[in-house]
Protein backbone atom coordinates (compact mmCIF):
# COMPACT_ATOMS: atom_id res chain seq x y z
CA UNK A 1 0.00 0.00 0.00
CA UNK A 2 1.67 3.41 -1.19
CA UNK A 3 1.07 6.22 0.97
CA UNK A 4 -1.72 8.88 -0.24
CA UNK A 5 -1.57 11.86 -0.22
CA UNK A 6 -3.96 12.00 2.62
CA UNK A 7 -1.04 10.31 5.22
CA UNK A 8 1.01 13.25 4.39
CA UNK A 9 -1.77 15.75 4.84
CA UNK A 10 -2.24 14.02 8.19
CA UNK A 11 1.35 14.02 8.86
CA UNK A 12 1.40 17.94 8.18
CA UNK A 13 -1.49 18.51 10.54
CA UNK A 14 -0.37 16.54 13.51
CA UNK A 15 3.21 18.64 12.82
CA UNK A 16 1.04 22.07 12.87
CA UNK A 17 -0.31 21.38 15.93
CA UNK A 18 2.57 19.66 18.06
CA UNK A 19 4.05 23.56 17.01
CA UNK A 20 0.65 25.33 17.66
CA UNK A 21 1.11 23.08 21.44
CA UNK A 22 4.22 25.04 21.83
CA UNK A 23 2.99 28.26 20.50
CA UNK A 24 0.06 28.05 22.93
CA UNK A 25 1.44 26.53 26.37
CA UNK A 26 5.31 27.19 26.11
CA UNK A 27 6.27 29.83 28.69
CA UNK A 28 9.79 31.00 27.65
CA UNK A 29 10.02 32.82 24.44
CA UNK A 30 12.08 31.35 22.49
CA UNK A 31 9.98 28.10 22.98
CA UNK A 32 7.29 30.09 21.17
CA UNK A 33 9.24 30.57 18.03
CA UNK A 34 9.99 27.36 17.90
CA UNK A 35 6.56 27.04 17.77
CA UNK A 36 6.13 29.15 15.16
CA UNK A 37 8.85 27.53 12.73
CA UNK A 38 7.18 24.47 13.22
CA UNK A 39 3.86 25.21 11.58
CA UNK A 40 5.46 27.04 8.63
CA UNK A 41 7.57 23.91 8.23
CA UNK A 42 4.32 21.79 8.47
CA UNK A 43 2.49 24.63 5.77
CA UNK A 44 6.07 23.81 3.22
CA UNK A 45 5.24 20.07 3.98
CA UNK A 46 1.96 20.78 2.61
CA UNK A 47 2.79 22.36 -0.07
CA UNK A 48 5.27 19.98 -1.19
CA UNK A 49 2.76 17.34 -0.86
CA UNK A 50 -0.14 19.11 -2.79
CA UNK A 51 2.69 19.89 -6.01
CA UNK A 52 3.67 15.89 -5.77
CA UNK A 53 0.15 14.46 -5.80
CA UNK A 54 -1.59 16.96 -8.37
CA UNK A 55 1.36 17.30 -10.72
CA UNK A 56 -0.34 18.41 -14.06
CA UNK A 57 2.18 20.45 -15.65
CA UNK A 58 5.98 20.41 -15.17
CA UNK A 59 5.89 23.73 -13.63
CA UNK A 60 7.69 24.14 -10.43
CA UNK A 61 4.89 26.03 -8.40
CA UNK A 62 4.88 24.31 -5.17
CA UNK A 63 8.82 24.38 -4.74
CA UNK A 64 9.16 28.22 -5.75
CA UNK A 65 6.54 28.92 -3.16
CA UNK A 66 8.45 26.38 -0.56
CA UNK A 67 11.61 27.99 -1.44
CA UNK A 68 10.60 31.59 -0.95
CA UNK A 69 8.90 30.62 2.08
CA UNK A 70 11.79 29.23 3.96
CA UNK A 71 13.82 32.16 3.31
CA UNK A 72 11.27 34.36 4.64
CA UNK A 73 11.30 32.46 7.59
CA UNK A 74 14.35 32.75 8.37
CA UNK A 75 14.34 36.16 8.05
CA UNK A 76 11.16 36.22 10.50
CA UNK A 77 13.04 33.99 13.08
CA UNK A 78 16.33 36.62 12.89
CA UNK A 79 14.47 39.33 13.76
CA UNK A 80 11.89 37.31 16.81
CA UNK A 81 15.13 36.14 18.27
CA UNK A 82 17.12 40.00 18.05
CA UNK A 83 13.70 40.99 19.73
CA UNK A 84 14.06 38.03 22.75
CA UNK A 85 17.69 39.46 23.27
CA UNK A 86 16.43 43.21 23.42
CA UNK A 87 14.03 42.17 25.73
CA UNK A 88 16.12 39.40 28.06
CA UNK A 89 19.05 42.72 28.20
CA UNK A 90 16.33 44.71 29.58
CA UNK A 91 13.92 42.74 31.51
CA UNK A 92 16.58 39.86 32.52
CA UNK A 93 14.42 37.02 32.02
CA UNK A 94 12.66 35.35 28.92
CA UNK A 95 9.08 34.42 30.81
CA UNK A 96 6.68 35.77 28.61
CA UNK A 97 4.09 36.16 31.85
CA UNK A 98 6.38 39.06 33.03
CA UNK A 99 6.44 41.41 30.02
CA UNK A 100 3.49 42.81 31.33
CA UNK A 101 4.34 46.81 31.87
CA UNK A 102 1.84 47.46 29.43
CA UNK A 103 -1.16 45.24 31.55
CA UNK A 104 -3.82 47.67 32.53
CA UNK B 1 6.82 5.65 -3.10
CA UNK B 2 7.73 3.12 -0.04
CA UNK B 3 6.07 2.52 2.57
CA UNK B 4 8.38 1.69 5.02
CA UNK B 5 10.45 5.07 4.60
CA UNK B 6 7.08 7.15 4.89
CA UNK B 7 6.89 5.26 8.17
CA UNK B 8 10.36 5.71 9.55
CA UNK B 9 10.21 9.20 8.70
CA UNK B 10 7.20 10.44 10.10
CA UNK B 11 8.13 8.58 13.30
CA UNK B 12 11.47 10.05 13.85
CA UNK B 13 9.80 13.57 12.69
CA UNK B 14 6.91 13.83 14.51
CA UNK B 15 9.10 12.25 17.77
CA UNK B 16 11.82 15.23 17.72
CA UNK B 17 8.91 17.64 17.01
CA UNK B 18 6.72 16.40 20.33
CA UNK B 19 10.50 16.25 22.18
CA UNK B 20 10.64 19.98 21.11
CA UNK B 21 7.69 20.97 22.66
CA UNK B 22 7.33 19.67 25.66
CA UNK B 23 10.89 18.77 27.25
CA UNK B 24 11.66 21.00 29.64
CA UNK B 25 15.07 21.31 29.27
CA UNK B 26 16.43 24.38 27.02
CA UNK B 27 19.07 23.29 24.67
CA UNK B 28 17.58 19.36 24.28
CA UNK B 29 14.33 20.70 23.24
CA UNK B 30 16.81 22.79 20.46
CA UNK B 31 18.35 20.23 19.00
CA UNK B 32 15.10 17.81 18.56
CA UNK B 33 13.72 21.21 17.14
CA UNK B 34 16.73 20.97 14.36
CA UNK B 35 16.81 16.81 14.05
CA UNK B 36 13.11 17.49 13.33
CA UNK B 37 13.82 19.48 10.25
CA UNK B 38 16.31 16.89 9.00
CA UNK B 39 12.97 14.69 9.68
CA UNK B 40 10.99 17.08 7.06
CA UNK B 41 14.15 16.88 4.83
CA UNK B 42 13.87 13.60 4.49
CA UNK B 43 9.80 14.02 3.76
CA UNK B 44 11.09 16.24 0.98
CA UNK B 45 13.20 14.07 -0.62
CA UNK B 46 10.66 11.50 -0.56
CA UNK B 47 8.25 13.48 -2.52
CA UNK B 48 10.93 14.23 -5.07
CA UNK B 49 12.04 17.59 -4.27
CA UNK B 50 15.22 17.13 -3.44
CA UNK B 51 16.71 20.44 -3.82
CA UNK B 52 13.89 21.96 -1.41
CA UNK B 53 15.48 19.23 1.04
CA UNK B 54 18.72 20.50 0.65
CA UNK B 55 18.11 24.45 1.07
CA UNK B 56 15.22 23.32 4.15
CA UNK B 57 18.72 21.54 5.37
CA UNK B 58 21.20 24.59 5.02
CA UNK B 59 18.93 27.64 6.03
CA UNK B 60 17.01 25.59 8.72
CA UNK B 61 19.42 23.05 9.81
CA UNK B 62 22.21 25.31 9.70
CA UNK B 63 20.99 28.75 10.17
CA UNK B 64 17.88 29.10 12.19
CA UNK B 65 18.49 26.17 14.69
CA UNK B 66 22.14 27.37 15.32
CA UNK B 67 20.74 30.63 16.07
CA UNK B 68 18.22 29.40 18.46
CA UNK B 69 20.95 27.77 20.31
CA UNK B 70 22.76 30.49 20.38
CA UNK B 71 20.26 32.76 21.62
CA UNK B 72 19.30 30.26 24.34
CA UNK B 73 22.88 30.41 25.44
CA UNK B 74 22.92 34.21 25.44
CA UNK B 75 19.87 34.53 27.95
CA UNK B 76 20.28 32.11 30.13
CA UNK B 77 21.32 32.70 33.95
CA UNK B 78 23.11 30.79 36.18
CA UNK B 79 19.53 29.94 38.55
CA UNK B 80 17.31 29.64 35.63
CA UNK B 81 13.94 28.50 36.93
CA UNK B 82 11.85 26.02 35.75
CA UNK B 83 9.45 28.02 33.07
CA UNK B 84 6.04 26.70 33.34
CA UNK B 85 3.91 24.45 30.99
CA UNK B 86 0.04 25.98 30.71
CA UNK B 87 -2.32 22.62 29.80
CA UNK B 88 -5.05 24.79 28.03
CA UNK B 89 -2.42 24.83 25.06
CA UNK B 90 -3.02 21.00 24.74
CA UNK B 91 -6.95 21.09 24.75
CA UNK B 92 -6.57 23.82 21.85
CA UNK B 93 -3.96 21.88 20.32
CA UNK B 94 -6.08 18.75 20.28
CA UNK B 95 -8.86 20.28 18.93
CA UNK B 96 -7.29 21.94 16.13
CA UNK B 97 -5.93 18.72 15.14
CA UNK B 98 -9.25 16.64 15.33
CA UNK B 99 -10.56 19.03 13.09
CA UNK B 100 -7.88 18.83 10.16
CA UNK B 101 -7.99 15.26 10.93
CA UNK B 102 -11.84 15.33 10.16
CA UNK B 103 -11.73 17.61 7.10
CA UNK B 104 -8.61 15.48 5.78
CA UNK B 105 -10.72 12.02 5.98
CA UNK B 106 -14.02 13.12 4.65
CA UNK B 107 -12.31 14.87 1.63
CA UNK B 108 -12.67 12.06 -0.96
CA UNK B 109 -10.11 13.74 -3.62
CA UNK B 110 -7.47 13.61 -1.54
CA UNK B 111 -7.03 10.07 -1.33
CA UNK B 112 -4.99 10.00 -4.60
CA UNK B 113 -2.39 7.85 -5.58
CA UNK B 114 1.23 9.54 -6.91
CA UNK B 115 0.97 10.01 -10.39
CA UNK B 116 4.38 9.13 -12.41
CA UNK B 117 6.56 12.74 -13.38
CA UNK B 118 9.67 13.13 -14.57
CA UNK B 119 11.98 14.63 -12.40
CA UNK B 120 12.28 18.02 -11.30
CA UNK B 121 15.91 19.53 -12.11
CA UNK B 122 17.99 22.07 -10.58
CA UNK B 123 18.47 23.41 -14.08
CA UNK B 124 14.75 24.02 -14.46
CA UNK B 125 14.04 25.27 -10.87
CA UNK B 126 16.99 27.62 -12.07
CA UNK B 127 15.36 28.64 -15.08
CA UNK B 128 12.08 28.92 -13.69
CA UNK B 129 13.49 31.52 -10.99
CA UNK B 130 15.59 33.54 -13.50
CA UNK B 131 12.45 34.29 -15.89
CA UNK B 132 8.79 34.15 -13.90
CA UNK B 133 9.88 34.18 -10.60
CA UNK B 134 12.82 37.27 -11.42
CA UNK B 135 10.76 39.73 -9.33
CA UNK B 136 9.97 37.36 -5.99
CA UNK B 137 13.32 36.46 -5.82
CA UNK B 138 14.46 40.55 -5.99
CA UNK B 139 11.69 41.44 -3.25
CA UNK B 140 13.04 38.20 -0.91
CA UNK B 141 16.84 39.81 -1.33
CA UNK B 142 15.23 43.01 -0.32
CA UNK B 143 13.80 41.53 2.49
CA UNK B 144 16.48 39.13 3.86
CA UNK B 145 18.97 42.53 3.85
CA UNK B 146 16.09 44.67 5.77
CA UNK B 147 15.98 42.04 8.07
CA UNK B 148 18.81 41.33 8.51
CA UNK B 149 20.17 44.96 9.04
CA UNK B 150 16.36 45.64 11.44
CA UNK B 151 18.35 42.67 13.75
CA UNK B 152 21.43 44.36 13.97
CA UNK B 153 19.78 47.35 15.08
CA UNK B 154 17.73 45.78 17.78
CA UNK B 155 20.51 44.08 19.17
CA UNK B 156 22.76 46.78 19.19
CA UNK B 157 23.56 48.63 22.41
CA UNK B 158 23.12 52.51 22.54
CA UNK B 159 26.60 54.00 24.07
CA UNK B 160 26.04 57.07 22.57
CA UNK B 161 23.06 58.26 24.71
CA UNK B 162 24.57 57.30 27.92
Amino acid sequence: MTPTLQFFLIVSAALFCIGLLAALSRRHAIFILIGIEMMLAAANLNFIAFWRFGARSPAPIGVMVVIFSIAIAAAEAAVGLAMVIAIYRHFRTTNVDQFNRLKG
Amino acid sequence: MNTVAFAIIAIFTLTFALAAATNPRLMHAALSFAAMFVGIAGFFFLLGAEFVGLVQIFVYVGAVAVLIVFTILLTRRETQPHHGFKWGGVIVAGAVFAGLLWAIIKTSAVSIAAPLVKALTVKQIGEVLMTQYVWPLLCVGVLLTAALIGALVLVMEDRSER
